[in-house]
């Protein structure tokens, strides 16, 4: 195989086994994964268990068919709710090739349609396949020959999307949560835009071996999206406000059990005695995981894990040695669940010492969570929360190595004016850059290519920058840096003109 | 273990390129910017490049072969966007002590004649031959590498950033005995750099100050040495994302260009993944591949010299993504099908026109792509300053009295001018029927 390195790198094709690799039969369904359903532009993060009833876009069924197939399969709706693989059909050029040149004589009078809704109802009781119903649609409707091509092509287009019930099953991955999100809930993730996310990424360097600070209250999807760029490599201590960390969309990416055994988690009101040096992990049964605060709603988006910190903190206790065999990954999984039984069944002086046992676990992650804080030496800092980030950032950033970059997120932009003014004021950072990004998607079509729509405004803001060494003490630690943004301004602009083009 | 990663022997040199022993003179030396023969290297690369047609052959990473003293000077200078600007270049600002021959500058962006004018201008330092006798010592532990991995400490042989202030930088290659100047004054590489923390205040020798910050693949975009238009952080950020890369992941990218984009996707798939990335032009070929070497990055990419549209990527069902920023990109997507893993993967394209977009779509249909989505991200930045705006004065009619005089706020404000467009961006995923 050409390119193959010697030292058992991927390069080649040749898969190396070590703990992180992707296994061989990654690209199948299991049962217990996370997926996604995609049908069209929608999304819907579920987990694959049998006979459990999933509705998705006015259709319910059951996943068990999926099983066994590739990631990437699409299905068709058959009867009880089973699903069916369709193989995508070629698109059948219609031989038909009679159409109108403009629509100057059509007429929507709403009467050209000659099925009435009863009939295609009848149709759909009988069984007949999505395709059969447009095929019937188009041959009763009396103004399709006159419709000119590219309005044909619109016509069956919205017909098949609305009777060709195709699902898609695939693979979360950031990008499909975050889109996801953002056009279901945007208000759980603050309306941060994919766009926005991305750039955060990238932004802050997030790679494997980073030791990242996390503080967000975007449902777990920024830690996530985090968690999925260090592929389960160095170590992320997320900040929450509250009881406890809200990872509904964490759990959505379907992480193996390895990455969160580096997550840890540590409570906002315990930064500033960390910072001062007061820190001590007692007054921990308060805040007792049990007790999620109301506030921290837990996304609706997954059928199954209504209570997914509690879930996360069994994930971290539990003490799975697996190598991704498929069968302890089912175990698991269904164990979990049943668990809140068990502590109804079981004796009840067992479920006080479950959960002491937990509470024991708890004190002692967030004392090793302290102490990794304490270190000071963190790669980076992410901040998205509904929070202002001002006093985050000035917080946080105590933790963060020098010469790292930070990223926050803001929905608005005012605050971060006011977070980028305070930041200077404290020095010990460089480089600050308050920004947003604009998106614009396309309609490619032959002869029918044009922007569909932008994105802006409504995505959210970036503050970025570069932690220094802090030397706002020194008399001479000048200003370089400082309030320069009056005078050489309009120098930039305008060769900046010239220079970005390109 | 070391992967035969090229070592730079801690030696000084002079202008005139001969080696001297290190700590010769009894202090700094000053290092030359310019290598007497500002051309690529002589011979034949072992095993480092492929010819154009040629497949890779023996072991990925032999020694890069060049005999001491004809090591190009690479001068990793400011962007050239930046030149423009006026930043990471003051007049004052001399060659590096040693008066030497100043190079013309070609026409031509890439190369050592670039990089030793380059150099020349922007006083960056370039590093000395590798030692032909061979990968440096074991004692470098094989994480250590710093576009990958974080660092406390500045170490020989990293590329640090140099930070001037407002936006103003540029990276330098340390080297035991060497000297960098700035508009501040001298840097002196053992004593203010080797062993200090990323981050540190330097203070020059003229007095002022600069920052040293760690390499990053943001950093280095906007800093590298430009021999084609780059790709910026910002179209960056969402092609990484939707391409799903990550650790691990498998990516086939042509053209190499400059390297923006690679040394961002390296650092992504890092260190389980791998990038294989194809440049039709030769100079740009071997000038990527020395750049991953200096990096050391290496052992993560490999870099094949030959077109893409009539050879592919030099590998056969194993990418998780395809990237393509080529001329004729419908070309290629035959060949980025078959890059791709069976079980399926996704595909970028990026073109500045839309007929090739259109040219791109329609090619990606009939090879049973779907999921086919163009777009198009701008950066909008914003100056926060204060400003003032003066009170009218409506007269003094009332009671009490109105203020006068100025109110001042914070602002946010866009920037005047700002990049308009660079490209669109083609997603597809490789369907599996």
């Amino acid at each position: 195989m050409e390119g193959t390195k010697g030292e058992g790198q991927p390069g080649g094709g040749t898969m190396a086994n070590n703990a992180e690799q992707p296994r061989q039969q990654d690209h199948l369904v299991r049962d217990g994964d996370f997926v996604v359903l995609k049908r069209e532009d929608v999304f819907k993060a579920v987990q694959v268990q049998r006979r459990k009833k999933v509705t998705f876009e006015k259709q319910w069924f059951f996943l068990d068919n999926v099983i066994g197939h590739s990631y990437g399969t699409t299905f068709e709706v058959s009867s009880g709710g089973n699903l069916q693989p369709k193989k995508m059909m070629e698109e059948i050029t219609s031989e038909t090739k009679e159409a109108g040149i403009d629509n100057r004589n059509i007429v929507d009078d709403g009467k050209s349609q000659k099925l009435t809704q009863d009939d295609i109802k009848a149709l759909k009781d009988k069984g007949i396949k999505g395709e059969e119903i447009v095929q019937q649609l188009i041959e009763n409707s009396t103004t399709f020959r006159d419709k000119t091509e590219f309005a044909q092509d619109k016509y069956i287009k919205k017909k098949k999307k609305k009777y060709e019930a195709v699902i898609t099953v695939v693979k979360p991955s950031t990008r499909i949560l975050s889109i996801m999100y953002y056009a279901r809930e945007p208000g759980k993730i603050n309306y941060m835009r994919y766009d926005t996310l991305a750039q955060m990424l990238t932004l802050g360097n997030i790679h494997a071996g980073n030791k990242m600070i996390v503080m967000e209250t975007c449902a777990g999807l920024v830690l996530g999206a985090v968690m999925e760029r260090m592929g389960g490599f160095g170590s992320i201590i997320q900040m929450y406000p509250g009881g406890g960390p809200v990872r509904a969309a964490t759990t959505c990416f379907g992480f193996p059990k390895s990455f969160f055994n580096s997550l840890y988690e540590f409570p906002l009101g315990k930064v500033n005695s960390l910072l001062n040096g007061t820190f001590s992990s007692k007054a921990l049964p308060s805040e007792s995981k049990d007790s999620i605060s109301v506030e921290e709603n837990n996304g609706v988006l997954l059928d199954d894990l209504q209570t997914s910190p509690k879930e996360m903190e069994e994930n971290i206790i539990e003490v799975i040695e697996n190598n991704h065999p498929q069968q302890e990954t089912m175990e698991v999984i269904s164990q979990e669940p049943e668990y809140k039984d068990q502590k109804e069944r079981g004796n009840k002086k067992d479920y006080i010492q479950e959960f002491q046992k937990k509470q024991e676990q708890q004190k002692k992650r967030q004392i090793e969570a302290a102490a990794l804080l304490n270190e000071r030496n963190a790669d980076g800092l992410i901040i998205a929360s509904r929070y202002h980030p001002t006093p985050l950032a000035l917080s946080l950033l105590e933790f963060v190595a020098s010469s790292r970059p930070f990223v926050i997120y803001c929905h608005y932009k005012e605050p971060l004016v006011e977070c980028y003014t305070k930041l200077r004021e404290r020095g010990g950072v460089i480089n600050l850059r308050l920004s947003e990004t604009w998106l614009r998607n396309y309609q490619v079509l032959p002869d029918r290519s044009h922007p569909k729509l932008m994105m802006s405004g409504g995505g959210g803001y970036l503050l970025s920058g570069i932690t220094v060494a802090n030397d706002k003490q020194k008399p001479e630690s000048c200003t370089v840096e400082l309030e320069k943004n009056e005078e050489p301004i309009a120098k930039k602009q305008k060769v900046e003109e010239s220079e970005d083009l390109p | 273990m070391d992967n035969g990663r090229m070592g730079y022997e801690a030696r000084p040199r002079a202008a005139s390129g001969e080696s001297s022993g290190p700590g010769a003179g009894g202090g700094s030396v000053t290092v030359g910017c310019l290598r007497q023969r500002p051309t690529l290297r002589s011979g034949p690369p072992a095993g480092g490049v492929r010819g154009p047609r040629g497949r890779r052959s023996g072991p990925p990473r032999a020694a890069f072969g060049a005999p001491a003293g004809e090591r190009s000077g690479r001068g990793p200078g400011p962007s050239r966007a930046a030149r423009r600007r006026g930043r990471g270049r003051s007049p004052s600002r001399g060659l590096c002590g040693v008066s030497t021959e100043r190079r013309a500058r070609k026409p031509s962006l890439f190369g050592a004649v670039a990089a030793a004018a380059a150099a020349a201008r922007n006083h960056v330092r370039s590093p000395p031959a590798p030692n032909p006798a061979g990968p440096r010592a074991a004692s470098v532990e094989i994480f250590i590498m710093s576009f990958v991995k974080y660092e406390e400490l500045i170490k020989e042989g990293d590329t640090a950033i140099i930070f001037l202030g407002h936006g103003s930088m540029f990276p330098v290659q340390v080297q035991h005995g060497a000297q960098t100047q700035t508009k501040y004054g001298v840097i002196r590489h053992s004593a203010h750099l080797i062993g200090q923390p990323y981050g540190s205040r330097v203070t020059c020798s003229k007095g002022g100050w600069v920052y040293v910050l760690h390499p990053t693949p943001e950093l280095w975009t906007l800093n590298l040495p430009h021999r084609t238009q780059i790709l910026y952080s910002t179209d960056i950020s969402i092609i990484t994302m939707m391409l799903e890369l990550k650790p691990g992941s498998i990516v086939c990218e042509s053209g190499t260009g400059s390297g923006s984009l690679s040394h961002a996707i390296i650092r992504t798939v890092a260190p389980t993944g791998h990038l294989h990335t194809v440049e039709f032009h030769q100079q740009r070929a071997q000038k990527a591949e020395e750049e991953f070497r200096e990096h050391r990055v290496d052992r993560w990419v490999t870099v094949r010299n030959q077109d893409v549209c009539k050879n592919g990527f030099g590998v056969s069902h194993v990418a998780d993504a395809v990237f393509l920023d080529i001329p004729s990109p419908w070309e290629a997507i035959g060949h980025a099908k078959d890059a791709l893993k069976v079980e399926g993967g996704r595909l970028c394209s990026f073109s500045p026109c839309i007929e090739q977009v259109q040219r791109t779509c329609q090619a990606l249909a009939e090879h049973g792509f779907i999921e086919v989505t163009t777009l198009e991200i701008l950066l909008r930045e914003y100056n926060v300053r204060t400003a003032n705006l003066p009170l009218p004065d409506l007269g003094g009619a009332l009671d009490p009295l109105p203020v006068l005089g100025e109110a001042q706020f914070k602002i946010g404000v866009p920037l005047k001018e700002t990049v308009g467009h660079t490209g669109y961006l083609t997603f597809a995923s490789k369907s599996l029927f």
